[in-house]
């Protein structure tokens, strides 16, 4: 069973790493908006700019 | 084809009267919604328009931007600059919807000089980085603008507050608490069920463990409570947190003891777990409105700079930096920002905000021009004679009188006697221990004693409770400041008003002609009316509710005087009486007057309208409260007034900001908690002296002075509901402390026995603390169903 200390150290190092990335993300910024995001996910992709049809009918466009 | 009910702003959305623009098959209804459309259109934006209809607001008069080239005043409002690059920060009210994110994150389209641009939604502000070489900072914004998107800049951007890396390091040392408790309670766990021989190998490990996990808790997370309770006990006096430091350093030392010399298991987990939901508590408790700000004062109302005038030469100063007798050149709707003298020009000063009048007030050369007037009409120029920080209007804020307000809140009343009381039932278990000779015990008993007569369901109940009441408020249109302004909400006797924009409202005017015009001229008046954007023209177009429209042509408008225009064929003039082409004998000097082809019709007087349910409102509120009104306009309305109240209660009129302030201490030297209810900067004073302010507003990303809490002027009505919910408040916090006391009763009849076991105190714990957060939640939501609010 002294394999358990073994596991014990793993467990304790796995957290560890969970806290730092905690750690790192709140330093980062990302806990700082939390609605935005959620907002600019749902943004389409760049329409080309190709044809001048894109620019009147703007309504119609879905991203290909 | 389309059928449309009205025709709207492609833009805006605004309704389209008497203007059409076509652009691109698209209406548009003034030249500004238009340009913007334009200017998408060519830099291919137009998604814009994809993510919601009519995301588009107005556009406002241009405001002048020169100021924004002075490098001094540039470098108080930007972030960070190197040679290349700068990044900056612009606060944009008109921010409310996606497709505002979508517009503002792609300005790079519009100019490849921004590189960049990120949007806080909640906060609505964005950060801009841009190459200073390419576009200068007055470009920018001027390239803001032009879509749409003013940025509001003032006097307390440069001045910026940096608050939320106190929340970092709370959320930081909660993380760890956090992280510390599961670690503590896996190890712990094994020992709950009892070990078997195979696990005893492991006792002494989880035991090490545990230790080592606390030191971080303690020392760290827990560092705040020392020091708040080493403080306290230098002034000779105890808080709440006194009883919690040394529970926590009980639990610590005895935790350590067990483990070092005895084998036993120790407190570690109840002293994780306490931390973690102290912690948790005090983060509830500061929870705060990120889009509201309570602190403003004059900075924020002020412009950032202002034009100077030397030599004839227009020069931009910001308003920190200007010197008694310097010129300054003020241009129609800007104010003053020092008090000063007029020099040149015809001076017409709009001090509704500083005074509360609603009439503009003509002003003399030479005579005094108070800090806070809006000029109305031409421009004017005008000479310091006091500096800004100094002037009559700022010296509100700088009173030195803003005795502290009485921040002893039930907790920390409580604290004393509650410490005491554990004190005496620790000491006299260890007495009685002792006598017993057995020393082992004494000792077991005192530390258990104190360990489990913990006060933190005390110091969670309360920010449980009242941020709950909090989110009912909120829901509601009523935005107080923080938890304890909730308690100070529930001990206030009397009630202080403001009369203009507080009892009364801008929006809901009541418009009556007094003369007689035909469906004819009425349509004449409207055609000439729906070209002026002045508040009293929009409110008279509303009221006379047509639908048709002529052309019109020399349409003039003197700013504070009037409008004139040709109308089908016929010369109409409104406005006050110095727009008229003749002199009237009238009885009515304010008012709309009108003219129709050289003949007077009549005036348009415009009442300004109370607000909605008020005399409901006040009948319940007398009943509670002393009332009493302060209003910084004539008496005119005090026979409208006095039909609201009851006749002994006090109105005053004429009151100057500082004679409210003065009038509100009065009232606190006899003994009053006075709620303050106003809108203005004139109560500003009386705001922030009062026991509880509330600033009224309409729209609560306006400006609203300094207070505990921000109202909607539709919920007024609801006042005396909050009041008696932030009452029940206090009841919930003192049941809660009953039941957290009979759970420490049970605890104390196992600590004074010396027999407390670490699994009895990690169970007691919890429960008790999961009953204080569900009762409060529960009681709560019962008592805001009860009080009509959910």
């Amino acid at each position: 069973m002294t394999i358990l200390y073994f596991l014990i150290g793993c467990s304790i190092v796995m957290a560890l790493i969970f806290l730092a990335a905690f750690f790192w993300s709140l330093r980062d910024g990302q806990q700082d908006d939390m609605v935005t995001p959620g907002i600019r996910v749902l943004f389409d992709d760049e329409i080309s700019p190709s044809s001048d049809e894109d620019k009147i009918s703007d309504k119609n466009h879905f991203s290909e | 084809m389309e059928i449309l009910k009205a025709i709207r702003c492609y833009h805006c959305g605004e309704e389209i009267s008497s203007i059409d623009l076509l652009y691109d098959q698209k209406h548009f209804c003034c030249a500004g919604c238009k340009s913007v459309y334009q200017i998408l259109s060519e830099n291919n934006l137009c998604a814009y328009y994809t993510y919601n209809d009519t995301p588009g607001s107005r556009l406002d008069e241009n405001t002048h931007l020169a100021y924004l080239d002075e490098p001094a005043i540039v470098t108080q409002l930007i972030d960070y600059k190197d040679e290349e690059n700068t990044i900056i920060t612009f606060y944009i009210p008109s921010i409310h919807c996606s497709s505002c994110i979508w517009l503002l994150e792609h300005l790079y389209k519009i100019d490849p000089a921004i590189f960049s641009s990120r949007i806080d939604f909640l906060k609505k502000e964005v950060t801009i980085g841009f190459k200073h070489q390419d576009i200068t900072l007055r470009n920018l914004v001027q390239t803001l603008m032009h879509v749409g998107y003013e940025p509001a800049i003032n006097l307390q951007d440069v001045t910026k507050e940096n608050t939320n890396s106190v929340n970092k390091i709370l959320i930081l040392k909660i993380a760890i608490a956090g992280f510390c408790m599961g670690n503590v309670m896996l190890f712990s766990f094994p020992a709950y069920f009892g070990l078997s021989s195979l696990e005893k190998q492991f006792q002494d490990l989880f035991g090490w463990l545990n230790l080592v996990f606390t030191i971080p808790v303690v020392f760290y997370c827990a560092k705040d409570y020392f020091i708040s309770a080493i403080t306290s006990l230098k002034h000779k006096h105890v808080n709440l947190d006194t009883p919690l430091a040394l529970i926590i350093a009980v639990l610590f030392l005895r935790t350590a003891f067990s483990v070092l010399f005895t084998n036993d298991a120790g407190f570690a987990d109840t002293l994780t777990g306490l931390v973690f939901l102290l912690l948790m508590g005090k983060w509830v408790k500061q929870r705060t409105y990120h889009h509201i700000s309570f602190d403003r004062d004059y900075r924020s109302y002020f412009p950032i700079a202002i034009t100077t005038l030397k030599e004839g030469i227009e020069k931009p100063v910001a308003i920190n930096e200007l010197a008694i007798g310097d010129r300054l050149w003020i241009r129609n709707g800007e104010l003053v920002p020092a008090d000063s003298i007029l020099m040149k020009g015809d001076a017409w000063m709009d001090m509704s905000f500083v005074t509360g009048e609603i009439e503009p007030k003509q002003k003399v050369l030479g005579e005094i021009i108070y800090a806070g007037g809006k000029q109305i009409g031409e421009s004017i120029e005008i000479e310091v004679v006091k500096l800004a920080s100094q002037s009559y209007l700022t010296s509100l804020w700088n009173k030195e009188h803003y005795t502290g307000k009485t921040t002893q809140n039930f907790n920390d009343s409580i604290a004393k006697y509650f410490s005491l009381l554990v004190f005496l039932i620790a000491f006299s278990a260890m007495g009685y221990w002792f006598v017993n000779q057995n020393t082992y015990k004494a000792w077991a008993a005192f530390t258990a004693v104190i360990i489990v007569a913990c006060p933190c369901v005390l110091a969670l109940s309360t920010p449980f409770t009242l941020s709950a009441i909090l989110s009912v408020f909120d829901k509601k249109g009523f935005y107080v400041k923080n938890t304890d302004a909730v308690e100070q909400l529930a001990h206030c006797n009397s009630i202080v008003f403001d009369k203009t924009g507080t009892l009364s409202t801008a929006e809901n005017a009541s418009v009556n002609f007094l003369g007689t015009l035909t469906v004819e001229e009425n349509k004449l008046v409207v055609s000439l009316l729906n070209h002026s954007s002045h508040p009293l023209s929009r409110q008279i177009v509303k009221s006379l509710n047509c639908t048709h429209f002529y052309p019109i042509s020399k349409y003039k408008e003197t700013a504070g005087k009037g409008i004139s225009g040709l109308v089908n064929n016929k010369m109409v003039y409104a406005g006050s009486q110095r727009i008229l082409p003749f002199e009237i004998q009238t009885k009515q000097k304010s008012g709309v007057h009108i003219v129709i082809d050289r003949t007077y019709k009549g005036v348009f007087c415009v009442e300004q309208q109370w607000r909605t349910g008020l005399s409901t409102l006040i009948s319940i509120l007398s009943k509670q409260f002393k009332l009493k009104v302060l209003s910084g306009d004539t008496n005119r309305d005090e026979q409208a007034l006095r039909t609201f109240f009851a006749p002994q209660t006090i109105l005053e009129f004429e009151q100057n900001p500082h004679q409210k302030l003065d009038s509100v201490l009065t009232q606190q030297k006899n003994g009053e908690k006075v709620m303050m209810l106003g809108d203005g900067l004139n109560d500003a004073g009386a705001l922030k002296q009062s026991d509880f302010g509330i600033a009224l507003t309409d729209n609560i990303n306006n400006f609203t002075p300094g207070c505990d809490a921000i109202l909607k002027g539709s919920s007024l009505p609801y006042l005396p509901n909050f009041y008696q919910l932030s009452k029940d408040g206090i009841k919930i916090i003192k049941i809660s402390f009953a039941i957290a006391i009979s759970y420490n009763c049970i605890g104390i009849y196992y600590a004074v026995q010396g027999t407390l076991y670490p699994l009895l105190a990690a169970i007691l714990m919890p429960i008790s603390t999961i009953t204080i957060i569900s009762f409060t939640t529960i009681a709560t939501r019962f008592f805001a169903h009860r009080n009509k609010l959910i």
